[in-house]
């Protein structure tokens, strides 16, 4: 029975990857694949990768694509129906892909077997670090340099994304809302931002022991936040914002400042004394939440287009 | 295999810290300047800059004094599980030649942004000043990493601090530029994490060092370096992945395209070389190395000639960059070392070296000295440029001095760097290959006369600057090419330095 599921799971993403290459519109081509993230997303879950999985349908299906429905829709204003690639330049781009497909199955079939892994190293390591969710264990613990220096990658992207705004409107505020807005959304963005909220709080707090974590719960909470500002119900922030500067920078800053008491505290960077580590990793994982979640909407919202009111 | 009972890959050393401090104060900077916003940019920026360079000294000192390369392991946490840092003599003056280099763009962006203080606090300088310092961090991170995902972060980092940098004018064509090289650098870092994936699959472990002892067998070592090496070629724009470059450079601010082209194009050089010389299995080094000097030694040629057909300066610089960047690609078979030589034993690695830096001294210089020509006249077309040495003698002399060491006159970097490799060519009977160093530095010396030519020209009404340029403004270049040319100083055999940290021979690392 699991077989036949799994196969219909597969055969539903290559039918959509290869509709999504084809599709004659980008809308279309958009919403099939945000359908694939929600799909490769439930694939992982069958190989037993919940945190993947929900990152991947949070980031691959819902993140991108809104911002690529935005840019679509920006695309659409500019110019009707830009050039296209050519037959050639889509045929070369297809061999070259199904040659790294192949080339990446005969590599993976040639792997050694058992695979060599680290997992029970972080398994056994686990109660250093008093977590039950190895995965934490590796983004907070064993490898917080890579987690902490990917958040300054992130809030780089929103530096970048904000220094494209023409020179008189920087500092101010990005625009979401449309000039209509439908009475659905409105009401959906009544409803909906409670209960969003309740799962990110549980999302972020039980990813010290189970499968969730502050990618996820900052994506949802980012989601909820973005609902409010499109439906009008809550103005965009000003980029120039104090509190809203704060807030983006909380996480990593908490991070690296626990990184550097760990110096004072457990004799050396980034390492957290045994008695406290959870609740120290806990509260990094609260404060990255909410910089995640303001950092990801942001992204989504875009350069300032209205001028600063100050 | 338990990886926790084996030995120790790394001890950290009590120098070791500094590495953090290293890679870590410009972050802090960063979020400093996000939190007290634009009016505080410059001031944190500046003092970062002075205690940025404190540390590096330090970094240098304490190499100097132990005479092994500084270590430290992160968290406590041991490879494989956890992530090492460590700086071997190479990786030292990586460090310092970012530091210089960074320092000096720094003041001249100072000095810029003084020139037309009404928008000092505006868009493009507090941009700027954050992007800098996440560069620095980035490329730090990158020459004192240990760990292939370590360095994938850093990779990342480094693009997403490089890529606005191109765009910080608001130009539609910088835009474009800016974003054809967001999406070859995105396809590198694809590459790149791709191969990583399959590393860590089939050895359990992304720890350079550990991978240097593993056991190679099979077709995904071969493999999985393949598409690394080449997502690192994108990013390093060597030919025929170039086309992003020139546009991007020669689009940026002044002080943008310094650093654009002086250090972080050097970053992926730097990531090959370690992939190739510390990680792959001899067989399979020696295949790229042949690989990666074709494509250096076309990229010399074909760019050179490209630099002199430009028209406007600043393009004419960004093609040179990729001219001499193909340099460091053909030091890999000469710098192949034997059973009683290691590679970094070989004239040719110092040679690499000594051209990495002097190259990153001397470019550097060229954007600032462009850059205060064009702050000047308004405009960097070559041919109506007749006379500016007047104008800016300062400026001219950076120029000309950069010139030198691009050339591979003496007395500068670029000299003994290209002495060094040229003897190396010439010993291990690569004759095509010391033919395109001869070459090369022919051509750079036709499209570097073109410019200097037109600063000693004497045109019929002189060429006046279009406003004042302050002295501070063409300081920078200047002191950046006496640098290079000042590394001329270094004898022509294999340094000592840069062995520092480095096991002695061969035998040490092949399995």
């Amino acid at each position: 029975m699991s077989l036949l599921l799994d196969l219909a799971l597969v055969a539903w993403l290559l039918a959509l990857a290869l509709y999504v290459t084809s599709a004659r519109g980008d809308r279309d081509a958009i919403v099939a694949f945000i359908a694939f993230g929600l799909l490769l997303g439930l694939g992982w879950t069958r190989i037993a990768a919940l945190d993947v999985a929900l990152t991947e349908a949070a980031i691959g299906g819902g993140v991108t694509g809104m911002l690529l429905l935005r840019a679509e829709a920006h695309l659409r204003k500019r110019k009707p129906g830009g050039p296209s690639k050519g037959v050639v330049g889509k045929a070369v781009t297809a061999v070259a892909c199904v040659m790294v497909t192949v080339g990446l199955m005969l590599v993976v079939l040639a792997f050694p077997s058992p695979a060599p892994t680290l997992a029970p190293a972080a398994a056994a390591a686990l109660p250093a670090t008093g977590l039950g969710n190895p995965v934490t264990a590796v983004l907070l613990a064993y490898r917080a340099l890579d987690t902490l220096l990917e958040k300054v990658v992130l809030i780089l992207a929103l530096i970048g994304v904000w220094s494209l705004a023409p020179d008189g409107l920087w500092g101010g505020a990005p625009r979401l809302r449309p000039a209509l807005v439908p009475e659905p959304l409105a009401y959906l963005a009544q409803m909906l931002p409670p209960f969003g909220v309740l799962i990110a709080v549980y999302m972020c707090w039980v990813g010290a022991d189970a499968p969730g974590g502050t990618f996820q719960a900052g994506t949802v909470l980012a989601a909820m936040w973005l609902l409010v500002m499109l439906a009008g119900l809550s103005p965009e922030p000003e980029t120039r914002g104090k509190a809203l500067r704060l807030t983006l920078i909380a996480g990593p800053a908490l991070f690296v400042a626990i990184g550097f008491l760990g110096f004072a505290m457990a004799g050396g960077f980034l390492s957290y004394p045994e008695s406290i580590a959870k609740p120290l990793i806990v509260g990094i994982e609260a404060a990255l939440t909410l910089s995640i979640a303001a950092t990801l909407g942001l992204l989504v919202a875009g350069p300032a287009q209205m001028a600063s009111g100050r | 295999m338990s990886p926790l009972a084996t030995e120790p890959a790394h001890v950290a050393t009590p120098g070791g810290v500094l590495l953090v401090l290293a890679v870590m104060l410009p972050v802090v900077a960063v979020l400093l300047m996000l939190a007290l916003g634009p009016r505080w940019t410059r001031r944190i920026a500046l003092a970062t800059l002075a205690i940025g360079l404190l540390v590096t000294i330090a970094i240098l000192a304490e190499l100097l004094r132990t005479g092994e390369a500084l270590t430290y392991v992160v968290g406590g946490w041991q490879p494989p599980l956890g992530i090492a840092l460590r700086a071997d003599g190479t990786s030292v003056a990586m460090l310092a030649m970012t530091a210089l280099v960074i320092a000096a763009t720094g003041c001249f962006g100072y000095a810029q942004q003084q020139l037309d203080p009404a928008t000092s606090h505006g868009r493009a300088p507090t941009s700027f000043w954050i992007l800098l310092m996440a560069v620095w961090s980035a490329l730090n991170a990158i020459f004192v990493g240990e760990d292939l995902f370590n360095l994938y972060v850093a990779l990342e980092l480094l693009t997403f601090a490089a890529v606005p940098l191109v765009c910080l004018d608001g130009r539609a064509e910088t835009m474009a530029a800016a974003l054809r090289y967001l999406m070859f650098a995105l396809l590198g870092s694809l590459l790149y994490l791709l191969g990583t994936a399959l590393i860590y699959g089939s050895f359990g472990t992304l720890d350079i060092s550990l991978l240097s002892q593993a056991s190679a067998e099979g077709p995904v070592f071969p493999v999985a370096l393949a598409l690394m090496i080449a997502g690192l070629l994108a990013k390093a724009a060597l030919f025929p992945l170039h086309l992003w470059l020139p546009p991007a450079h020669a689009g940026a601010p002044a002080s943008a395209s310094a650093v654009l082209s002086a250090l972080v194009i050097k970053a992926p050089f730097f990531l090959i070389l370690r992939l190739v010389l510390d990680v792959a299995p001899p067989q399979s080094a020696a295949f790229a190395g042949q690989f990666l000097a074709v494509l250096g030694a076309a990229s010399i040629l074909f760019c050179s000639v490209m630099a002199l057909r430009q028209a406007r300066l600043k393009l004419m610089i960004a093609y040179s960059t990729v001219a001499q960047i193909g340099y460091l690609f053909i030091v890999f078979p000469l710098a192949s070392g034997s059973e009683t030589l290691p590679p970094w034993g070989t004239i040719a690695w110092t040679g690499g070296a000594l051209q990495l830096i002097s190259h990153a001294l001397a470019k550097a210089a060229m954007f600032l000295a462009a850059g205060a020509i064009a702050e000047a006249y308004g405009h960097d077309r070559i041919s109506d440029l007749g006379g500016f040495g007047r104008a800016l003698p300062i400026s001219a002399a950076a120029f000309g001095l950069a010139g030198l060491s691009l050339m591979g006159i003496p007395p500068s970097g670029g000299f003994v760097a290209k002495c060094l490799l040229l003897t190396a060519a010439v010993i291990g009977g690569h004759p095509w290959l010391a033919a395109t160093i001869l070459a090369g530095g022919l051509l750079a010396g036709s499209y570097v006369f073109r410019v200097v030519d037109r600063a000693l020209a004497t045109p019929a009404i002189p060429l006046a600057p279009r406003k004042p340029i302050p002295r501070r403004l063409e300081l920078a270049a200047l002191v950046l090419a006496v640098a290079a040319v000042l590394l001329g100083l270094v004898p022509l055999q294999p340094f000592a330095f840069l062995q520092i940290g480095r096991p002695d021979s061969l035998t040490a690392v092949a399995p």
